[in-house]
């Protein structure tokens, strides 16, 4: 099939993502980065868990005077809830429906600005109430690193999604754009599969001591 | 192609580099990028030998070496010898699985330039303020206490090199498991295939923990984080296991495809089928999955504990192993052929000696308690350019002159060859060997000078005099390159008359489409098979039709050229009130340039039918 | 006539299409409930449960990584054919995460 060719509710394939090989070439790239950002992510776990609670003295924040259980308990239902409905863009995008798929890409996008938000509050109470910031300590240092570098993923995988939904509004669906919008998705997928182990390894484990 | 843009003037001929995807040009980019760097980290080294050649030099100030000693390191790793293989690569690789370009012809123009602009930041610190200084391992330790800017060029270099690396990786990747044409399967694909797919995952999951600890000394440098920093509760040792997790798998992935080149060389030259070659995939497999297990070797002196000694000891023997498979095959390869000497056969003939040497001491080197005696001497020194440059360089030569033809349209003189060779092959022996014998004397490595009377002036002098073979043997060989490109006879697809995979039975150089139709593979050598059977060319896969081609673009120079602003901008944000907004500039560059390229659709082009017809029928090629 | 029969068989394909995406559908929303399900034990395990460390670590770690194995297999599709690629690299991108983990919170001393 043509990469331009336009397409209708009886023509879409079952899976356009992988109909043409410039589209199985990006799936499967994609997949491969998100192999390398698996040990990049397993990097900063190892670093912070050797650094956990490593403070210059008496005084300094540890982890379990830090976190607080209902918050990160409210970003990480935010996430999930973001992922599901990230599934749902997909699930409208396999269908011929443009409309659905950018109208869940959309609340996928308000419920990563919620994640935000809680985030940039988080960070900002840790800074101010226990004088735990970036340069503070090894273990500030690297907690910042490891979560923010999380952060880091979700605005760029917002301002990714925004962007598609932006350029795509008055579009319908091709063979050229839905490979973009199912990469889109595995990202904001993965991000989830790091939050999951960071409020496990970073926030639970910390709470236990 | 070379002819057409001859026609062009230079302006046009330097846009259609600049802006270039297609996979042979970018080798083409690739070869005098890393050319260029090699002739650098060449006179770093041969600085360094004078300054070592008699007792008491002050040739070099301490501070001088220190700079020389890191640059040629660095530089001989990250931007020679890796570039100077990614040419080969983007040269044969496509052609060899019988592919009209890689899976992402953009990212692999992005990959290149943030090479090159990674290495051009890097050596810019020569002229403002001096180079780094801490070694090419730059630990944590030595590197936080240097002052100046100096480490900053190597992290920010660096890091900006390594995103080009990591891309470069995932793209061949891809097009290795996506791209192979009919009947190519994964046991038919050449030596070279392999070694640069088992090398490019390699790439995949060693760069990340090297980015990330870059990441951790440029804030702790210049961000004000206390990774590092003991007093804050910092932990120095982190650097170097970050450091090593990379730094081991990354040796593999340069011998790796030197072993691919080997292969392939060795096969052609003795005109037989490569032996065992089921064997050889499984050795490099396993070298891959073994190259991960072993990184704290180069710590045994750290004081991790004898378990953790033992176990990377053990596991670093255990390379061993698929190693001397490999070795054995070669051996068994040439065993009754008939064996043509041309200069790419002399390199594989020395260098499977000279490799096992390295191989050998590298077991020396295993043994954890030995360890102790041998840990930063000269033995080391002596160790590991057996196994880089009687592996690597080697194979970077042999392969330069095996794929000159294929990549230039004409042959590189054979005299001149083999000369450069003898000249390369004795002064590397002469270098190196006595080193094994200065480090058991004591003599440590990274050192600016040494004493009179403790036995080392004449082995230094001996290995200064090499050094001064292999820099004629250079000459010789860049003599060679401008003689051939004056005279530019052309050749043929087959020039060497042996040739056995795809990349042979193609113009040299190719038409920018490749194949005009992908070829159809029916075993192991595709072109060797058909040639037995008397036939010229490959049995096409599928009919004549329009060819789909990607299209230029000047975009991957610019996020590049952002990141270079960028890193000027972190590094002299904490003296200059004017780096912070050279910092976002040269961020908005990047990622604008990100933007535009993926709102602007881009749906490449169409080669028609008609024209590739016009082509074959005035026989014209390329 | 043959036109006709053209459009009926694309009905049906239609229609199976439509039928096994929302099949998919379903097990997506299934695993996404019980995602929410294992969140929820390892917040309370950690909240209100009067575990000892030794136990809550390694439970709250199994946890982790179920949920990721359906994140991974059901939201990424990892369990459709053709991703047996992708399954190898991520496999192998685990194993390497988790000798470093393992070094790095056995053999780095303070």
């Amino acid at each position: 099939m043509q990469i331009q060719e336009k397409l209708s509710f009886e023509t879409w394939p079952a899976a356009p993502e992988k109909e043409t090989l410039e589209g199985q070439n990006k799936v499967l790239g994609f997949w491969l980065f998100l192999g390398g950002e698996t040990v990049l992510f397993a990097t900063l776990f190892a670093t912070y868990l050797a650094l956990k609670d490593s403070v210059p003295g008496p005084g300094h924040a540890l982890a379990k005077d830090l976190f607080s259980m209902p918050l990160v308990f409210l970003m990480t239902m935010l996430l999930l809830t973001s992922s599901l409905t990230s599934v749902y863009a997909i699930y409208h995008m396999k269908n011929f429906n443009a409309k659905k798929m950018k109208f869940w890409f959309v609340v996928t996008v308000l419920l990563g600005l919620g994640f935000l938000a809680c985030e940039i509050y988080e960070f900002n109470h840790y800074v101010r109430d226990f004088n735990h910031t970036f340069s503070s300590s090894a273990f500030g240092s690297a907690f910042y690193t490891l979560v923010g570098f999380h952060g880091a993923h979700v605005i760029f995988g917002l301002g990714w999604i925004t962007g598609l939904v932006v350029r795509n509004w008055r579009r319908e669906l091709s063979l050229y754009t839905a490979p973009k919008f199912y990469l889109a998705s595995l990202y904001w997928h993965f991000i989830d599969v790091v939050w999951v182990f960071i409020f496990s390894v970073v926030y639970l484990m910390g709470m236990v001591g | 192609m070379s002819s057409y843009a001859q026609k062009r003037g230079f302006l046009a001929t330097l846009w259609d580099y600049l802006t270039t995807v297609d996979h042979k040009k970018i080798a083409v980019l690739y070869l005098v990028a890393g050319g260029f760097f090699f002739v650098l980290g060449g006179i770093e080294a041969i600085l360094i030998r004078v300054q070592l050649a008699v007792p008491n030099n002050d040739f070099l100030s301490a501070d001088m070496f220190n700079q020389v000693m890191t640059m040629h390191g660095t530089t001989m790793i990250f931007f020679a010898a890796m570039p100077l293989l990614f040419a080969l690569m983007n040269a044969v690789l496509p052609l060899q699985i019988g592919a009209r370009d890689v899976a992402f012809p953009f990212v692999n123009a992005l990959g290149f330039w943030m090479f090159f602009f990674g290495g051009i930041f890097l050596n810019l610190s020569w002229f403002l303020g001096g180079a780094p200084d801490a070694g090419w391992t730059s630990y944590a330790s030595l590197s936080l206490a240097s002052e100046g800017k100096r480490i900053d060029f190597y992290t920010l270099g660096i890091q900006i090199s390594g995103f080009g690396t990591l891309m470069a990786g995932i793209n061949f990747l891809v097009t290795i498991i996506n791209m192979r044409t009919t009947g190519m399967t994964f046991m038919r694909m050449p030596m070279f295939t392999w070694t640069t797919f088992v090398a490019s995952a390699l790439i995949l999951f060693a760069f990340p923990p090297l980015t990330i600890s870059i990441f951790f000394l440029i804030f702790d440098r210049l961000f004000g984080s206390q990774f590092f920093n003991v007093e804050m509760g910092g932990n120095t040792i982190i650097w170097e296991h970050l450091f090593w997790i990379f730094g081991h798998p990354e040796v593999y992935i340069l011998v790796l495809p030197a072993f691919g080149i080997f292969s392939e060389v060795i096969s052609i030259f003795s005109r037989k089928r490569l032996f065992g070659y089921a064997s050889m995939v499984f050795a490099t497999v396993l070298i891959g999955f073994l190259g991960f297990m072993v990184w704290a070797h180069h710590m045994f002196t750290t004081g991790l504990g004898p378990i953790a000694n033992a176990i990377f000891a053990v596991a670093t023997m255990a390379i061993a192993v698929p190693t001397g498979i490999k070795i054995f095959n070669w051996l068994l390869t040439m065993w009754g052929g008939s064996i043509k000497l041309t200069t790419p056969m002399l390199y594989a003939l020395g260098f499977i000696p000279s490799f096992v040497i390295g191989g050998v001491t590298g077991i020396m080197n295993a043994a954890s308690m030995a360890d102790y005696q041998y840990h930063d001497t000269y033995f080391v020194v002596g160790h590991f350019h057996y196994t880089i440059l009687g592996g690597v360089v080697f194979a970077i030569l042999a392969g330069l002159h095996l794929y000159w033809p294929k990549m230039f349209g004409t042959m590189l003189n054979e005299t001149l060859g083999k000369i450069t060779f003898w000249l390369f092959f004795i002064g590397f022996h002469l270098t190196f060997f006595v080193q094994h014998f200065l480090g058991l004397m004591g003599m440590p490595r990274r050192t600016y000078t040494f004493l009179e009377g403790q036995g080392l002036e004449t082995g230094n002098m001996v290995s200064s005099i090499g050094a001064a073979f292999m820099a004629v043997g250079a000459i010789v060989l860049v003599i060679n390159i401008i003689i051939t490109s004056v005279k530019n006879q052309k050749v043929g697809n087959d020039p060497w008359e042996d040739g056995r995979t795809l990349e042979w039975s193609v113009s040299s150089p190719p038409p920018h489409y490749n194949f005009k139709q992908l070829p159809l593979v029916r075993g192991i050598d595709a072109y060797w098979i058909e040639k037995m059977e008397g036939r010229k060319e490959m049995t096409p896969a599928e009919p004549l039709g329009d060819i789909h081609m990607p299209n230029s673009s000047f975009i991957p120079f610019m996020i590049s050229f952002g990141l270079f602003v960028a890193a000027f901008g972190a590094m002299y944000r904490p003296d200059y009130s004017w780096g912070l907004p050279v910092l976002v500039g040269g961020l908005v560059i990047t990622f604008g340039s990100m933007l535009i390229r993926s709102l602007k659709d881009d749906h490449g082009h169409y080669i028609k039918k008609e024209e590739l017809m016009d082509d074959s029928d005035k026989g014209v090629q390329a | 006539m043959v036109k006709g029969q053209i459009e009926t068989e694309n009905r049906v394909q239609v229609q199976y299409r439509l039928e096994r995406n929302k099949k998919d559908m379903r097990h997506q929303f299934i695993s996404f409930l019980l995602m929410i399900f294992l969140t929820l034990v390892a917040f309370m395990a950690v909240g209100f449960g009067n575990f000892s460390a030794k136990f809550v670590i390694p439970f709250i770690l199994v946890l982790a990584s179920v949920q990721v194995g359906f994140q991974l297999y059901y939201f990424m599709h990892m369990s459709n054919k053709g991703h047996e690629v992708p399954a190898l690299f991520m496999y192998s991108a685990v194993l390497v995460a988790l000798v470093m983990i393992i070094a790095f919170i056995t053999i780095i001393w303070i």
